[in-house]
């Protein structure tokens, strides 16, 4: 969590810098993403991200650098050989993938890999981030419904921070909960603190438990805090009012889970410095080497292509 | 005559219109206090209220559909989608209904509706911030299809895009929102949808194009004149229906047609424009109709050197005015 | 050593911005990265990073003030081998807006950038050096265009409206195309069928001629090749007293076995084209800033025929044996002087060898045919008194010698690699004895 927000605020500047041309922070869902990753697991299970993905990319084991090289665009970029957005694409060593930005597309995707799992008996579990924008897609509707009927292995988990851009929850839908939708399409739908490492450990270990029995679905959403903007090119006190603004840190997830251990004599000052200080060198070091790492050339652009073109190769002849 | 940039004739296009007509509405997602992620709305809101300014869910085909209904039923909406690449799912309302109505139901009922489009690439938007989606649309009849590329022509295209009374589709480059600085009156006007527009005469050749390829157009076009050059550009400024009568006028007169566009080539404007070419003008033409565009691959790839291979510019646009010049 | 802290550019469209607050001061320690002053513009709020690690050593630009981007408003000393060059880099390159008249059209505004999803992003990441890559050039998909050949429907249709006939124009298109123009010239000047400007005498003591397209076209090359390509020159001597005598010995016996005619160029040929497959470099080609190398060995041999140079191409020259090089060099050569070549022969050079040894001459600086990276001239072949060692003693014989000239690109290929190049193809000069065996 602590390497998330270091590494999280170092590609913020970056942006800054006009080296990554975007990027969209975790910062306030890392306790959610690590909760939720520790309770599945990742040798057997599938991941469908969106892009607000960060930190469970890290709890997957992605290394600082492949995630910079994500941002930055450069050669060795894991994910989608720099094609995409940072955290597009396929990731080299899980299930994890995220084929587009276009939002809830991933949902139907879902429903399918899991129903492969199903008909193949596989006892692999699917999970789908989305959030609470995405809920109001007819994608959305049209998954959780087939995967209801189909009592599919699949954790439809939603970080539902309250924004879609700038459009509150209350502009998104007339309900308080997404959680509850899930009665609507028959399984069950379950609300917990996504700044509770704990809460959400436990309900995600509850909805894989359930999936791997083949018992269907589960909707589970984590209410967290978005703590910056949209995105880099986002301007949140254009919409979000002062007061909102100031009270954001109070749901810090890293403030809260680092106070929860120390209350329990489970974190020392001195350990927390340290897990600081470590992180931070972590992130200079992987910084400091995928900023001087070139770019992809011209030459790859052509990789993948599916009937390739004369007038690609044409485009080659006359290079 | 005031200066303005597209993104600001947008904006003040919308709100005169409204100001003049109190059916028009705009829905959108982040349209209300963010005033648009562009901010081609901003303070919209203020002057407007909620209630014809509508920050929708975020659902594309719901934000086209709604629109649809608001339109058959007396409003005359203005909907936003987002990025060009957001529009698939909204496919359907536009393509499958909005087109049809006039047509389905005898006349019985028209939608006299807009839908602004930011589209293109060039802005390290990568798969999925870049795409040019217009070929779906200008393929489809029911469907008018605009593309402005300087103030001037954003306002008034959007103001007969509003004032129409069928669907029309106006496709704002997103590339020239904040690059593109041009006079534009204060006064209302219009301009007719189906009219290009010379924007460059020349005797030599003439470039077709339309977009932010228009104004890269425009550059390669005054570096040819160092090479003794002269360079027409023709801008196609809405694409359905195309301007069939300039488009051969030109291409007769000039009798070499050079067509430059940043959406991929196959089966796309430029094959239009070289089939009507091709149709209209065959024994004015003095060389073989020649097509520059990005090469097959979903455009356009985030990193940043392939982007730019990617991406037509004045440069490549150079060599072909050079190439098609000297035959 | 001193590092200076340059402003970055920041947000769309700003060239100016206001110093806000300073977070260090003057003895400060800083790590890279870290906060460092605050800086305010129209658009932006935010805090500029340190671009190094070290110690704040003079603030210049003070707490409001107003400062261009780029400019130093502070200096630091960092721990020596930091790099001093600052990393901040210049702003993509901005659209220059040309001479286009404003108005209806619009100027372009310098520096005016939107991010990928509408935000204020200027992108920097083409205007670092130290992490662009290098490879092929991409260009444009303009179709091939060139190919051809007789009339266009406009010229064929005004040929016939004013009945010019258009066998005897002279064309200025590509390859002596008559064009639109060339016609409308004609109909322009009154007579159908005009040809252009005869010699004629201006003042009895100068002759004036007009070139054929073909000079013409040799004259633009030329001139392009020396306006765009800095030449550069390196030469060796070879001795070729091996390759004499086996010419001397097999000829006849070739001649008879393959029905073709052996010369030296065969042979000199093989032996460049696989020291060019040995030398990719000198096998490319300079494309807007890139350097492309070329896979295929297609060596152009320049032929004087009787309207003037041409350079007819034997493709894939190193996959060639000499028994093949030579027939293909047959056909090719007579089809040049016979005035009777295909495109195909003259297309695809990716290299040039001229053989001004045949013309007598014994040195020479040939002007790279554009756009190859090079051109090797062989010299005559002439007897010298040679010195030559056999470890221990040396003695003066007589060996037939010849020159090989190289004219280079010196934007792709250094001396170094020039002379390397010419190296090999004089040892596989030299390595030809009576007992080779090169069929």
């Amino acid at each position: 969590m602590v390497l998330s927000r270091y590494l999280d605020e170092r590609v913020w500047l970056l942006n800054r810098q006009g080296k990554a041309a975007i990027a969209a922070s975790a910062q306030g869902h890392e306790a959610t993403q690590v909760a939720c990753i520790e309770a599945t697991d990742p040798s057997k299970d599938h991941y469908l991200i969106y892009y607000r993905q960060f930190t469970a990319m890290l709890a997957l084991g992605t290394e600082p650098e492949e995630m910079l090289r994500g941002f930055l665009a450069k050669e060795t970029e894991p994910m989608s050989a720099a094609k995409q957005f940072p955290l597009h694409g396929a990731h080299p060593r899980v299930d994890l993938f995220n084929f587009s930005n276009v939002i809830a597309t991933q949902l139907p995707q879902a429903a399918g890999v899991a129903l492969a799992d199903k008909l193949r008996g596989s006892d692999a579990v699917t999970v789908v981030y989305f959030g609470d924008g995405a809920s109001s897609q007819g994608d959305t509707h049209e998954a959780m419904n087939f995967a209801g009927v189909h009592k599919l292995p699949v954790i439809f988990f939603c970080e539902n921070n309250r924004y879609a851009i700038s459009v509150p929850l209350e502009k998104q839908m007339g309900i308080e909960s997404v959680a509850s939708r899930a009665t609507g399409y028959g399984f069950p739908g379950v609300q917990v603190d996504g700044t509770d490492v704990i809460a959400v450990h436990e309900a995600t270990s509850a909805a894989v438990e359930r999936a791997r029995a083949g018992d269907g679905p589960t909707l589970i959403e984590a209410s967290v805090e978005r703590l910056l903007p949209h995105t880099t090119d986002d301007d949140h006190t254009r919409y979000r009012s002062a007061e909102d603004i100031a009270h954001m840190s109070e749901r810090d997830p890293l403030r809260i889970t680092s106070d929860v251990l120390k209350r329990r004599d489970l974190l020392t000052e001195y350990e927390d410095d340290e897990i600081h200080s470590t992180a931070k060198k972590r992130v200079n070091v992987a910084t400091d080497t995928v900023d001087a790492e070139p770019y992809p050339g011209v030459e790859t652009m052509f990789d993948h292509i599916l009937n390739d073109s004369d007038r690609n190769a044409e485009v080659f002849r006359n290079a | 005559m005031p200066e303005q940039t597209v993104i600001e004739a947008v904006r003040e296009t919308m709100q005169a219109e409204m100001r003049r007509d109190d059916s028009i509405i705009l829905l959108g997602e982040d349209v209300g206090s963010r005033g648009g992620v562009f901010l081609a709305s901003d303070g919209l809101i203020d002057e407007f209220g909620e209630n014809r300014v509508i920050d929708t869910p975020l659902a594309e085909s719901s934000i086209c559909g709604v629109a649809l209904g608001t339109a058959v039923n007396g409003m005359r909406p203005i909907a936003e989608i987002q990025f060009a690449d957001f529009v698939w799912p909204a496919i359907n309302q536009l393509v499958g209904e909005a087109s049809k109505v006039r047509y389905g139901t005898g006349g019985a009922k028209t939608a006299p509706m807009t839908v602004r489009i930011p589209y293109g690439g060039g802005v390290r938007g990568g798969l999925y911030h870049s795409q040019s989606i217009e070929v779906l649309f200008a393929h489809t009849p029911g469907l008018s299809v605009v593309a402005p590329a300087t103030p001037y022509d954003a306002k008034g295209l959007l103001a007969s895009a509003i004032r129409s009374d069928d669907p029309v589709i106006v496709l704002e480059h997103k590339r020239t929102y904040r690059l593109v600085k041009g006079d534009v009156p204060t006064e209302e006007y219009t301009i007719p949808i189906g009219k290009a527009e010379i924007k460059r005469p020349g005797t030599d050749l003439t470039i077709f194009t339309y977009g932010l390829m228009l104004h890269y157009a425009l550059q390669a076009a005054e570096m040819a004149t160092a090479a003794e050059i002269d360079v027409e550009v023709l801008d196609l400024r809405t694409l359905r229906p195309l301007d069939e009568d300039a488009i051969a006028e030109s291409a007769s007169r000039t009798g070499k047609a050079l067509i430059v566009q940043e959406d991929t080539p196959a089966v796309s404007i430029s094959s239009e424009v070289a089939a009507i070419i091709g149709e209209r003008c065959f024994f004015d033409l003095d060389g073989p109709i020649t097509r520059l565009g990005p090469p097959e691959i979903p455009p356009m790839p985030f990193s940043p050197l392939q982007e730019a291979a990617f991406m037509p510019s004045p440069e490549k646009i150079l060599a072909a005015i050079t190439k098609l010049a000297e035959i | 050593m001193v590092f200076n802290v340059e402003l970055p550019h920041v947000g769309e469209s700003v060239t100016e911005a206001v110093i806000g607050k300073w977070l260090k001061a003057p003895g400060d320690q800083i790590e890279k990265y870290d906060p460092l002053v605050e800086v305010i513009t129209d658009k932006v709020n935010m805090d500029v990073p340190s671009p190094a690690s070290g110690t704040i050593t003079k603030i210049i630009a003070q707490e409001g003030e107003t400062v261009l981007m780029g400019a130093v408003i502070a200096e630091m000393e960092t721990a020596d081998g930091e790099v001093s060059a600052a990393e901040t880099s210049e702003p993509a390159a901005s659209e220059a807006s040309p001479s286009l008249s404003a108005g209806r059209i619009g100027t372009l505004v310098q520096g005016a950038n939107v991010g990928p999803t509408g935000g204020e992003f200027v992108d920097t990441s083409l205007t670092s050096t130290k992490s662009t890559a290098s490879t092929a050039n991409l260009g444009d998909s303009v179709g091939s265009s060139s190919r051809q050949r007789g009339f266009s429907p406009v010229v064929t249709r005004l040929a016939a409206q004013h009945s010019v006939e258009l066998s005897s124009l002279v064309g200025t298109g590509l390859g002596g195309r008559v064009t639109k123009k060339d016609v409308l010239a004609a109909v322009e000047a009154g007579g159908a069928g005009l040809v252009s400007a005869s010699d004629q005498d201006v003042s009895g003591s100068e002759q004036v001629i007009d070139p054929t397209p073909i000079r013409r076209m040799i004259a633009n090359h030329m001139v392009k090749s020396v306006m765009e390509i800095p030449h550069a020159w390196s030469a060796v001597e070879v001795d070729v007293t091996g390759m004499v005598a086996w010419h001397k010995a097999n000829r006849s016996g070739f001649e008879t076995r393959h029905g073709v005619r052996l010369t030296y160029l065969p042979i000199t040929l093989a032996v460049v084209a696989s020291s060019l497959k040995a030398n990719p470099r000198l096998n490319s080609t300079w494309l807007d800033g890139k350097i492309v190398l070329k896979k295929a060995i297609n060596v152009g041999v320049a032929v004087a025929a009787e309207e003037g140079l041409v350079v007819p191409v034997i493709h894939f020259a190193a996959d060639s044996s000499i028994v093949e090089l030579a027939g293909e060099l047959d056909g090719v050569v007579m089809r040049a002087r016979s005035g009777s070549m295909t495109l195909e022969d003259v297309q695809g050079g990716t290299f040039t060898l001229n053989n001004t040894g045949a013309l007598g001459s014994i040195w020479g600086g040939a002007i790279i045919n554009h756009p190859q990276a090079a051109i090797l001239t062989t010299e005559a072949i002439v007897k010298r008194p040679v010195v030559v060692s056999d470890g221990e003693t040396d003695s003066v014989v007589v060996r037939s010698m010849m020159n090989i000239c190289l004219s280079f690109d010196h934007r792709i290929v250094d001396g170094a690699e020039a002379s390397e190049f010419l190296q090999s193809v004089k040892s596989g000069l030299e390595a030809i004895n009576l007992d080779s065996e090169l069929e």
